[in-house]
């Protein structure tokens, strides 16, 4: 990606920015106001303060936590509570999410608590500050968004228009549900905004992770807002405690699936590994094909989910040489004939069908030995774009190994590779993917 | 990786439920549980589940006459059509699987039917009952069992699927009308309607508490009758964890009951009501998507082992078998259910270090010179070093490096003795040796089991754990064993290379190649 194109206002400092301006001018109305119908408004504070605490980890490193969002939300939106009129106002909605999101935060600013939390990752590459970043990032969005829906409906219910009109019964119901679904696309705008800055996705690939996600666990946390501030206008406070917990329960069953699939992450690692354990391929080689694989596929604008089955198949691309009685020399497979390397991959192939990765994977990992080009000079377009990735990948890191092998450095290695890449861009690789490899190098992003 | 030979119900109430977890935080079914029973009932079972059916028959009676009263009351006909179809869809979109409305406008449109999936779980506690709740604490006694019906007879569920089916719908029905009646008893629609909280809430959590009493005493009480199996004593932590993982999703699923009940009886009418469900169902789908990755999970462990056996051929099944073995014996030893999972890893993976020695070095038959013999005593080493990072194998990773270790410290690779090999090493050492013993391979035939087990006994205390001899040999006294039978045509000359069926011209080895079985068990 150009570096010029990261600019303007969609940076995560110009996020940060609006949110602690915003924080400020909320906490100074509430300072000269004073605080409106304190109760309800230490009740809201301390579930944000609480869901602070349970967060869960989305795909992609992207962080949330829905029992403090959805709470935050439900302040936003609240209009009567037990039949009878709130008037707290957009500004203090600001001032007590903002708080509560701190307190939240307090405990994990403390040292101790700090690298409690910071629990082995998948690939154990912890990205330096993220921990911080991480959570400046989780509340300024939250401040946001719950700005902007409190924004939509404070307004209009204060001003009494609802009753003028009259808005009650069913119609209020669909006015909520309007106002929540216009912040949950708003909040995976701004999502999508903080994450493609951390993980160096296009826009559009990150967009459509929030967008995914917001099909998934999103629309929980919003509907438990939206329900939770209607149920209120019914019995009140104990809203909050009692339906809550069905986001709860959604919180644990989403860590447990996220759990198991970092299990299954480790798994493949260990299965990519079994090849270089047998002597077929050198130390490392799978880890960094997959790493440089991840890296292309960034720079040719994936998103999370098409990044998580890449490196499952550029992790896995070698399996197949576990058939090989003898060990190919120096483990180059793209040094060997092509109908060779072709054998190589159907038959890793196979074996990944047979794990549980979906099966997607399978087929791009038997599909990365062929050319890019066809015989009669066209480009295939049946090849899949990770097969595609990889193959250059992987002759990447077999070309670099094999130069440093003559006794080259580090950078002039991975120079002469993508030198002899370039001389075949356009026949056996695709020159889309080697000019990303190019930019990549450049910008210092590939891992090496 | 777990035995899952058995597709029937499982024999104890809550025997199954750790081999059923699948991760943390998961819980195991239990008295939630809306499975029924049986292949075929027999006697005192049929007769029960006779008489609990005429029960249901006699709950939904009412509906037919005006009775009043506590009990009795007018029926909100479009309420309950209402809350049954909601039902019914919560239910298969819990578990994953296609509405009924999907599946029926698929046949409407004439479209093939999607590929049959397996359904995954639904929530811990194997059951979906929000909209059942909701109508509990919406509707009178007899319509409430209503409710439950559809979603019952129409469910998916293992075959016998009438049988079963019936039976659901029939103790469901049951334990929904006790809870509607003790909601009634309790006063609940008047506090409802008053939005008289947490008076409310108490009530209605005590109608989830008599549902799942009701239904907890019905299952139980067939799961007794129904002894064709024979019965595990629980352990006291699964026990405990049993109830916890029943009590916390009984009472969150309770709670969105009656947040849809609350909604509907409002001012905002069904529209939100149905909104209230969307929390829950999606982590119910979760839930089941979660199962769904464990057992990929699972296919990718598999794999792992597969890749050993592309390269030692003669041992073809012996991981799995080893795993099956080790986990008869932690039974015998008493074991908790989690940690019999893990040993279940650890005996599947023990040899996955083999992938690090020369092939031609494991296919040899003949006598090992001492480098040569060292080069395969280094396996324990590598596998440990394979497996290193898998943290959710935790103590199996130590029963990998140690399963070659002799009680009398002259074992490899580190040498221990006595009590310092760890357990899961002690049972594997003597599962694998055991294996070893009684299948053929191509240079000797299988032992009978009567010899290996006298073997075993003979070499207990120097080489293996009295013990653990103990409980293998109680273990194959119990379930019996089965061997590896040779393969039809004998095993001369055949060394797959090729793995996995895949049709290649062999002009790498000689003899046939291309035949690789996918180990022992289905």
């Amino acid at each position: 990606m150009r570096p010029g194109r990261r600019g303007g206002f969609l940076r995560p400092s110009a996020v940060h920015a609006a949110a602690a301006l915003l924080l400020g001018a909320a906490l100074l109305h509430v300072a000269v106001h004073g605080l409106v119908q304190p109760q309800v408004a230490l009740a809201f504070g301390t579930v944000v303060a609480a869901g602070e605490r349970a967060r869960i980890t989305l795909p992609g490193d992207r962080e949330q936590a829905p029992l403090g969002t959805a709470a935050a939300l439900a302040y936003a939106l609240l209009g009567p509570l037990h039949g009878t009129p709130t008037g707290h106002g957009t500004l203090q909605v600001v001032a007590v999410t903002g708080l509560g999101t701190l307190a939240g935060l307090l405990p994990l600013a403390l040292p101790g608590v700090r690298t409690r939390r910071a629990g082995p990752g998948r690939h154990a590459r912890p990205a330096p500050g993220l921990p911080d970043a991480a959570r400046a990032d989780i509340a300024s969005r939250r401040l946001l968004t719950t700005a902007f829906a409190a924004l939509l409906f404070q307004p209009v219910y204060g001003s009494g228009l609802l009753d003028r009109a009259p808005i009650v019964g069913p119609a209020y119901g669909a006015l909520l549900t309007g106002v929540a679904a216009l912040t949950a696309l708003c909040d995976a705008v701004l999502a999508a905004v903080l994450h493609r800055a951390r993980a160096g996705l296009r826009f559009a690939a990150a967009l459509e992770d929030e967008l995914r996600s917001l099909l998934g666990i999103g629309s929980a946390i919003v509907a438990t807002g939206m329900l939770v501030s209607l149920l209120a206008g019914e019995v009140g406070l104990w809203a909050l405690p009692l339906f809550c917990t069905p986001l709860l329960l959604a919180q644990a069953s989403f860590r447990r699936a996220a759990a198991i699939r970092a299990t299954t992450g480790q798994t493949i690692e260990a299965l990519a590994r079994a090849t270089e354990v047998a002597g077929y391929t050198p130390p490392g080689h799978a880890r960094r094909v997959a790493d440089t694989a991840c890296a292309l596929g960034r720079e040719l604008g994936l998103g999370t989910r098409d990044l998580a089955l890449l490196e499952y198949a550029a992790l896995m691309h070698d399996i197949g040489q576990l058939s090989l009685v003898e060990p190919v020399p120096g483990g180059a497979t793209a040094m060997l004939p092509p109908a060779e390397q072709q054998r190589i991959a159907r038959l890793g192939s196979e074996v990944i069908r047979r794990t549980g990765v979906p099966r997607r994977v399978g087929d791009q990992v038997a599909r990365l030995a062929d050319p890019f080009r066809l015989p009669d000079g066209a480009a295939d377009r049946s090849l899949p774009l990770a097969a595609r990735i990889i193959r250059v990948a992987n002759a990447h890191d077999d070309l670099r190994t094999e130069a440093r092998g003559r006794g080259l450095s580090e950078a002039t290695a991975a120079f002469a590779a993508l030198e002899r890449l370039r001389l075949e861009r356009g026949r056996g690789y695709d020159p889309a993917v080697v000019d990303a490899l190019a930019r990549a190098g450049a910008a210092g992003r590939e891992p090496a | 990786m777990r035995d899952r030979a058995p597709r029937r119900p499982d024999s104890g109430l809550f025997s199954s439920l750790a081999r059923e977890r699948d991760g943390p935080g998961t819980a195991g079914e239990a008295d939630i549980a809306s499975e029924g029973e049986g292949d075929a009932l027999t006697g005192a079972a049929a007769r029960y589940a006779a008489a609990v059916l005429a029960g249901a028959a006699c709950c939904l009676l009412p509906l037919a006459t005006t009775l009043r009263g506590p009990l009795g009351g007018t029926v909100d006909w479009p309420r309950l059509a209402l809350l049954a179809f909601l039902h019914t869809c919560a239910e298969s979109l819990a578990v994953g699987l296609p509405t009924p409305c999907a599946r029926v406008g698929r046949r409407l449109l004439r479209r093939p039917p999607r590929e049959p999936r397996e359904p995954a779980r639904a929530l811990p506690g194997r059951g979906f009952f929000p909209v059942l709740f909701a109508g509990v604490l919406l509707l009178p006694p007899a319509a409430a069992a209503l409710v439950a019906v559809p979603g019952a007879l129409t469910a998916h569920i293992p075959r016998p699927r009438r049988l079963r089916r019936l039976w659901n719908a029939a103790q469901l029905a049951v334990a929904a009308f006790a809870a509607a009646a003790v909601y009634r008893l309790l006063g609940g629609p008047h506090l409802l309607l008053g939005a008289d909280f947490p008076a409310a809430a108490l009530g209605a959590m005590a109608a989830v508490a008599a549902f799942c009493l009701v239904n907890a005493v019905l299952v139980g009480v067939m799961r007794q009758l129904d002894t064709a199996r024979p019965h595990r004593a629980a352990h006291p932590a699964d026990l405990a964890r049993a109830a916890g993982a029943v009590v916390l999703p009984a009472l969150v699923q309770g709670a969105g009951g009656l947040m849809v009940a609350v909604l509907w009886q409002g001012p905002y009418g069904a529209f939100a009501a149905v909104l209230a469900l969307l929390p829950l169902s999606i982590s119910a789908w979760m839930f089941a998507q979660g199962h769904r990755e464990a057992g990929a999970h699972q296919a990718t462990v598999r794999a792992l082992v597969q890749a050993v056996e592309i390269k030692d051929a003669y041992t073809r099944g012996h991981s799995e078998r080893v795993g099956r073995a080790a986990v008869l014996m932690a039974r015998q030893l008493g074991m908790a259910e989690d940690r019999i999972r893990t040993l279940h890893f650890a005996g599947t993976l023990h040899d996955v270090g083999k992938l690090g020695v020369a092939t031609e070095l494991l296919r040899r038959n003949g006598p090992l010179t001492e480098a040569e013999r060292r080069a395969v005593e280094v396996h324990p080493v590598f596998g440990h070093e394979l497996v290193r990072d898998l943290a959710f194998l935790g103590e199996a990773r130590a029963g990998i490096l140690h399963h070659h270790e002799r009680l009398d410290g002259r074992g490899y690779p580190a040498g221990l003795a006595g009590d310092r090999i760890p357990e899961f090493a002690r049972i594997i050492s003597v599962a694998d040796a055991f294996d070893s013993m009684t299948s053929t391979r191509s240079y000797r035939r299988g032992r009978p089991v009567t010899e290996a087990v006298t073997e075993l006994q003979r070499c207990a205390g120097s080489q293996f754990d009295p013990a653990m001899v103990q409980a293998l040999v109680a273990a194959v006294d119990l379930h019996g064993w089965q061997p590896e039978p040779p393969p039809p045509g004998g095993w001369d000359g055949e060394v797959p290379d090729i793995p996995l069926g895949v049709p290649e011209p062999a002009h790498r080895v000689p003899g046939p190649g291309g035949r690789i079985t996918a180990g022992g068990s289905p």
